[in-house]
């Protein structure tokens, strides 16, 4: 898949996230009436109803909010086990997540790392 | 004066429909056999019915249900997608229609054949460019488990609630089953046992989770006039409420506060009662936690220990607050959404026909549907008084 391609995975509002996951940046919007940030992204401050809103490249730290170690086979790109967490980024907002290579608890301090796909964009994933 | 003591609403008729592993009826059909079994409760058929009320049957449910059944001139109609908890929330939609009288008797209704048709897959959507595709499914958090077991293990870290507490919930419930004779499961089950059940998703185990059986079933709601009748005694409604948080994991407000708080609230508000009034109550028992933080939130206990206080067969048989009394999700039956399940058993319980498992004295009942991941609830308050 070319890189174009690879652009073209999400949609309208999320492309300036695939287009800086694609070199390895983790951005999320910033508003700039209200300083709140917010993901995933929609078209404005959803905190403030303001347009004023921006990307921002986030720090790429992140506390684990929850986790589960899941033990079951939902489909074959999944190979048990694994850890599922929620993280809850340095900014405020939360994301679905996986922990990568290590056997973390809630609360520990995670920073980003960047899983390889085959047909999309790199995945932000988390390491300790 | 709330809209419900100006009007007052009846649930009239109540039924189950075929349960447990089907394979001569259609969902359609199990539908009809309920409905037509609930209406007689009422002492009506089919031509009564103005108001259609479903929820998962297929595309316009409503409007699928209405053809299939021969009615062809409803006024009121309405098929919300809110997950397990659509039912208890059709009360209210049903309520208030009847109040404004823009329909006189409604049916609710509801089936699925999910464990013949092994209709259920906890893998995420196919797709790339849906919200839950893009920003939750890459990281194959199994659907719906996945989600209740990072709420149980939120909870777990911030109130120190254990294993061993969850699984009280599940102890209790196949107490109750084992004096219900359409429950599924039915042989003896212990704190040990579900302890060492499979892990499924930590720290959920393979026995706090909830069946997948087929099932469904059918209510009558009616305003007093007509409800008198009705062949078995109608139950009245006086409080009812709902809510919803969140779609996506990451989108929880709180992963330990659930829209019970409010849905509770509304109805506990309206019917003007606190849960020191509540004689029983059917929970929504989709996983152990569902109950533990369903009961936090509706005020039966403070946030956080929901653990102490399921503890010691407070909710089996002969507990303090008797719950999950057809035996709940976990032991009883479990078509994908139980909602309507819980507002049957309810009203039975209110009529005194529960049998052997009937809650003596029982004079107000509670049924709280949740939906989704811990995304939606309704909370009924019914009463026999």
């Amino acid at each position: 898949m070319s890189e174009n391609e690879k652009l073209k995975y999400g949609d309208a509002i999320s492309a300036p996230f695939w287009e800086a996951a694609a070199q390895r940046r983790l951005v999320i919007q910033h508003c700039r009436q209200c300083g709140a940030y917010q993901f995933y992204p929609r078209p404005y401050c959803i905190a403030c109803g303001a347009d004023d809103i921006v990307w921002e490249n986030a720090r790429g730290e992140a506390t684990i909010y929850s986790m589960t170690t899941v033990r079951v086979q939902i489909a074959p790109e999944f190979k048990p086990p694994y850890i599922a967490a929620v993280v809850q980024l340095a900014e405020g907002p939360r994301m679905l997540a996986n922990i990568e290579g290590v056997s973390p608890k809630i609360g520990d301090r995670v920073k980003i790392a960047w899983r390889e796909r085959e047909n999309a964009p790199p995945l932000p994933v988390w390491t300790l | 004066m709330n809209v419900l003591d100006k009007h007052p609403v009846y649930i009239a008729g109540v039924a189950e429909s075929p349960l447990g592993e089907i394979y001569d009826h259609t969902e359609l059909s199990m539908v009809a056999v309920a409905a037509r079994e609930a209406l007689a409760e009422a002492g009506m058929t089919l031509k009564d019915v103005d108001g259609i009320f479903v929820n998962y049957m297929g595309e316009q449910g409503s409007v699928q249900v209405g053809e299939y059944l021969g009615i062809h001139s409803a006024r009121y109609l309405d098929s919300s997608d809110l997950g397990g908890a659509a039912f208890e929330a059709f009360v209210q939609h049903a309520a208030l229609a009847i109040a404004e009288e823009r329909c006189e008797v409604a049916l609710v209704t509801y089936s699925s054949r999910q464990r013949s048709l092994r209709g259920r897959s906890m893998a995420p959507p196919p797709g790339r460019v849906s919200i839950t595709s893009q920003f939750e499914a890459p990281y194959g958090l199994p659907f719906p488990i996945g989600y209740y077991a990072m709420i149980a293990a939120r909870h777990m870290h911030l109130y120190g609630t254990t294993s061993a507490q969850l699984a009280e919930i599940a102890v209790a419930a196949r107490k109750w089953a084992q004096m219900n004779p359409k429950a599924w499961k039915r042989d003896p089950l212990t704190v040990k046992d579900v302890l060492d059940s499979r892990l499924i998703c930590d720290p959920l185990h393979a026995l706090d989770c909830c069946l997948v059986t087929d099932g469904g079933g059918a209510l009558v709601l009616t305003n007093k006039s007509r409800a008198r009748g009705a062949v078995k005694k109608p139950i009245r409604v006086i409080g009812m409420g709902e809510s919803q948080t969140h779609w996506h994991a990451a989108q929880m407000p709180d992963m330990t506060v659930s829209p019970g708080k409010i849905s509770g609230r509304e109805a506990f508000a309206m019917a003007g009662i606190t849960p020191a009034d509540v004689d029983f109550i059917e929970p929504y028992d989709s996983f152990t936690i569902t109950v533990l933080m369903a009961l936090e939130d509706l005020g039966f206990c403070q946030k956080g220990e929901g653990g102490s206080f399921v503890s010691g067969g407070r909710l089996a048989p002969g507990g303090a607050l008797p719950a999950m009394t057809m035996g709940g999700g976990l032991s009883y039956n479990h078509p994908g959404a139980l909602g309507l399940l819980l507002l049957v058993e309810a009203v039975r319980q209110l009529r005194g026909e529960a049998g052997p498992r009937q809650v003596k004295n029982a004079k107000i009942g509670v049924a709280h549907g949740v939906g989704g991941v811990f995304s939606t609830s309704g909370t009924v308050v019914m009463t026999n008084e």
